[in-house]
This record gives structure tokens, C-alpha cells and sequence, in this order.
């Protein structure tokens, strides 16, 4: 598979480490009311769609960028990637 | 219809014209006791054990496609039961204990075949955790042998046992272990099922669940409505996809495995041995070809098929490990979808539905577990309460802390 990063053009896909669904960028706030439900949802639940799939990967041997991947989990195609950075910067996971 | 050999004799000088169908293709009916959502190794092991184990009637198995067209058709057909927690390793044994008399249980020839597992040890510290997995196992009642350097070589003195890198120390045998006919027992199942009455309906996939005042009422399927009072899924890989319907999220992910086979080869390896130092595993089938294979490719997955890399690694390590391999030619390879788990253990538990159970997360050591994982699963569905060596496998364990996580390595399916 190969990973159009956004800065650095097509990429192999050997060169990332996957981590998994990018919902993890949203992480609840430990302080909050009900945080202990929220964090065993956050760590251990899972949509586990089959279609598109928006997904963490890390340029381990790269630039040691975080990118969100949207994937079809049934083709393997990818659809598009973008700056973990970027998106929280906008506010959104 | 019973098999046997001298069945087998007169067939054949009758000209093989009594051999039936091994099983009806009845229409579903309205309404079942018992609904298995799946139609693979762990449904039909379920349907098999809730009819003949536990006496129930009024079973039904739905299965999308066909019988045994998912996991079970398509696994490295290895048994053994060489786990080092407690929450597993006695469950595990069970099923090696129903692997051993399971041919005489369903009168179908599943080829089981006890021919040893070796898993190789390439450091000191490897040997020490090898020892306590070793000990592990005959505290639950499996048998297992540590063995040194010139005990590997004896078996199998084609291994490059002077690897610069990772030379072989030893490995832990179990010698009941092995592998099994994996059709075989799918089909030896749905035989046995069938003949107890049970109706095997495949071409008939579950699209919703009914579900009333929290209650299980039955299923929608592509054929129609079917009431049931007790409905249990084991869909493996589809586990997520299908639970979702009961508005259930799962602590899975779908992952891609792939498994390949080489050209039919004279016989070279007698049993199974697994590469310490990397993940490659490899047995020979009885037609001649190695069965071999090693890691998920590592991100999420429907596809039943997977990418080069993982290729290129598995034969890596089968070049470490033998490098005779590589005069070998590939045959084929291919994928199947498993439900990895966050803890990397099973699931066989009630759900938050009154009378919805599931049976999942079995990541990719659903094979060996299917007679325990179907006799389990029947014993929960027919007594409400898990069998004795299932305790553990709840699926709020998550949520109290209490995983079994044979390789420590955390919430993160792709490292188990």
C-alpha cells in the first residue's frame, strides 16, 4: 500500500506503524464526570467498520509524522491522509 | 448412515452408488429455540454439542454463504494446547482432550493427527519463559517436554541450528499436539449436527436482530423472519459487523492473516515447529505441501486477502529458521479476517440482550479451540451458566481489568 503524506508525497506503507482508529485522537478528559466509563470506551471499544475506515499511522521511518489514513478496509484503497497535527489544530479527532 | 471401513470396502465393490448427501438443506422454520448465527467450525461445534451433549431440540444454524466457508476453510490447521495462563491454558486443554476422542465422538474422519508441536527457544531468557509455560501446561493436565539443543537436532536436524543471529538453544515440545483435517472437521460437525436434527440453513444471512423490552425475539435474514428464544453468534471475523446490528460496539478489530502452502514435497517435516525469533511457523499436510505462515499484516481488514510485506517477512523467517525452504516453490497463499481481541483471549459470554449470547474474539487461534470453543458456547447457551474451563472468558472483563493477555502487551490487537 502506498500513502500519499501530505508532505512528503506517495509513501510505502512499510514505513508507518499502524496504531488504529482514529477516534483515539479524541481522548477523554481524566477529570471529567463518568471519565472511568469514557476511558474503558476510549481504550478498549472499537466500530471496527467494513468500508471506510479513518486510522492512525505513524511515519516511524520517515518523518515522524502522525497522519489520519481514510481506507476501505474491504478494497485496501486509500482514499486520502492527513497531518494528525492539522486536525487537531481545526478542533476536530 | 455410519462410516466405517468395512462400509468403505463395500462401496467400493458396489460401485461407491450408496454414498448420500451428509446433510438436509431444509427451508428455515418460523420459530427455533436455538439460533446459531455462523455456519463455521465454532456454530456448527456449538449446534453439534447443544443437540448431542446437552439434549436440546429445535436448533437452527444460519450461515450466510456455505458451511465452513469462513475461518474454518481456511486456517494452518495446527492443535495443541501450550498456553501459559491460567484464564486459558485448562480450556485449551479440553479441546485437545475432545481433539483426541472427537473422531469416535462424530463418526467422521477429521484426520487429527498427534504429531507434535515444537516451539523453538533462541536465548537463555526464552528457555527460562519456555520452562514456565512447560510447567504451566502439566499444572492443567497437557504434557510438555523441554528440550535442549541435541534433543532439537534429533528431530530435526535440518534446521540452521548456528544462525549468527539466533542460534537454536532448545525448544518446548508438546508431543499431543498437532494438526487436523480443517474441512473434516467442519463438515464432521455438520454431519453430526444434522443427523441430531438440527437444521443447517445456509444461503441465509442475519441482516437485524428483534429485539423487545431487551429481550431476543429472533432474526431478520435474507430468507425471511425467524423467531428464536436464544440466539448465539459466532461469526469470528464478522463479529463487529454483525453485533453492531444488536447495537453492540465490541472490543475487536477485524484483522487480515495470511497463510501459504508450498508445492507437494516428499515428507521432511513430521510435526509443527515455530520459529522463536521471528513469527513463522510450519507443518506438512499429508498431500505433501508445507503449510506455513506467520504474522497479520497489521491494520484493519475485510478483505480476505493481504499485502507483500507480510510475505516477504514469513519467508524471511522460514529462510532463518530452514533454509532448505527456499528450493521450495509457492503454490498459494491467501487471507482470512480475525476478530482480534484487545487482550488477544476469546469471548464466550451472555450479552446486555436477555437471551443474546456471542462467541468471538478468538484472533488467530480460533481453530484449535473449536470442540471446547462449540462445547462451551452449548453449555452457556443451554445451562445460562460458562463451563468450568470458560470462566474467564467474559465479556466485561475488560471493563473490570481482568484481561488475559498471554503476551503483555496491552489494548492494541495488532501485537497480539
Amino acid at each position: 500500500m502506498l500513502i500519499p503524506h501530505p508532505l512528503l508525497g506517495p509513501r510505502d506503507a512499510q514505513e508507518f506503524t499502524y496504531l488504529g482508529d482514529a477516534a483515539l485522537l479524541d481522548r477523554p478528559d481524566g477529570m471529567a464526570e463518568g471519565a472511568e466509563a469514557a476511558f474503558f470506551d476510549y481504550t478498549y471499544l472499537r466500530d471496527n467498520p467494513a468500508g471506510l475506515h479513518r486510522e492512525l499511522w505513524f511515519h516511524e521511518q520517515g518523518d515522524r509524522s502522525w497522519l489520519v489514513v481514510t481506507r476501505d478496509t474491504v478494497t485496501h484503497e486509500i482514499v486520502s491522509a492527513e497531518l494528525a497535527s492539522d486536525i487537531k489544530r481545526r478542533g476536530g479527532a | 448412515m455410519r462410516f466405517s471401513g468395512l462400509r468403505v470396502i463395500k462401496e467400493a465393490l458396489t460401485g461407491h452408488r450408496g454414498w448420500k448427501p451428509l446433510w438436509r438443506n431444509p427451508e428455515p422454520k418460523p420459530e427455533y429455540d436455538f439460533i446459531i448465527v455462523g455456519g463455521g467450525g465454532h456454530g456448527l461445534a456449538t449446534a453439534y454439542y447443544l443437540a448431542s451433549t446437552f439434549g436440546q431440540a429445535r436448533i437452527a444454524v444460519l450461515e450466510k454463504g456455505w458451511l465452513g466457508s469462513g475461518n474454518i476453510g481456511r486456517n494452518t490447521t495446527i492443535i495443541r494446547s501450550n498456553y501459559l495462563l491460567p484464564g486459558n491454558e485448562p480450556f485449551y486443554e479440553f479441546s485437545m482432550k475432545l481433539w483426541e476422542g472427537l473422531e469416535q465422538e462424530f463418526n467422521f474422519n477429521a484426520m487429527v493427527s498427534q504429531r507434535g508441536i515444537l516451539n523453538l527457544c533462541h536465548s537463555d531468557g526464552q528457555r527460562d519463559a519456555f520452562r514456565r509455560r512447560g510447567n504451566a501446561m502439566l499444572l492443567a493436565g497437557a504434557d510438555a517436554e523441554l528440550l535442549d539443543q541435541d534433543g532439537v537436532r534429533a528431530m530435526y536436524p535440518f534446521l540452521n541450528f548456528d544462525n549468527a543471529r539466533f542460534p537454536i538453544k532448545g525448544g518446548l515440545l508438546q508431543r499431543r499436539a498437532g494438526t487436523a483435517r480443517h474441512d473434516g472437521v467442519a463438515w464432521g460437525y455438520a454431519r453430526g449436527a444434522d443427523l441430531r436434527g438440527v437444521d443447517l440453513i445456509q444461503n441465509c444471512e442475519v441482516t437485524g436482530f428483534r429485539i423487545e423490552g431487551g429481550a431476543i425475539r429472533g432474526v431478520e435474514t435474507t430468507r425471511g423472519y425467524i423467531g428464536a428464544k436464544k440466539v448465539g453468534v459466532a461469526v469470528a471475523g464478522s463479529s463487529g459487523r454483525v453485533m453492531q446490528k444488536a447495537g453492540m460496539r465490541l472490543p475487536i478489530e477485524s484483522h487480515v492473516l495470511q497463510a501459504f502452502v508450498s508445492e507437494g514435497l516428499k515428507p521432511c517435516i513430521d510435526g509443527v515447529i515455530t520459529f522463536g525469533a521471528g513469527h513463522f511457523y510450519v507443518s506438512q499436510s499429508d498431500k505433501g505441501g508445507l503449510v506455513f505462515g506467520g504474522d497479520i499484516d497489521g491494520y484493519n481488514s475485510y478483505a480476505q486477502r493481504g499485502n507483500l510485506p507480510v510475505v516477504e517477512d514469513v519467508i524471511e523467517g522460514g529462510m532463518a529458521l530452514m533454509p532448505m525452504i527456499g528450493r521450495a516453490r509457492l503454490l498459494r497463499s491467501w487471507g482470512g479476517i480475525m476478530d482480534m481481541s484487545m487482550d488477544g483471549s476469546p469471548i464466550i459470554d451472555a450479552t446486555d440482550v436477555d437471551g443474546l449470547y456471542l462467541n468471538a474474539g478468538w484472533c488467530y487461534g480460533g481453530f484449535k479451540a473449536t470442540p471446547a470453543s462449540g462445547y462451551a458456547f452449548a453449555h452457556l447457551l443451554a445451562t445460562g451458566r460458562p463451563h468450568d474451563t470458560a470462566t474467564a472468558f467474559r465479556l466485561d472483563r475488560f471493563r473490570r481489568g481482568a484481561l488475559i493477555d498471554e503476551k503483555g502487551v496491552g489494548a492494541q490487537p495488532n501485537l497480539h
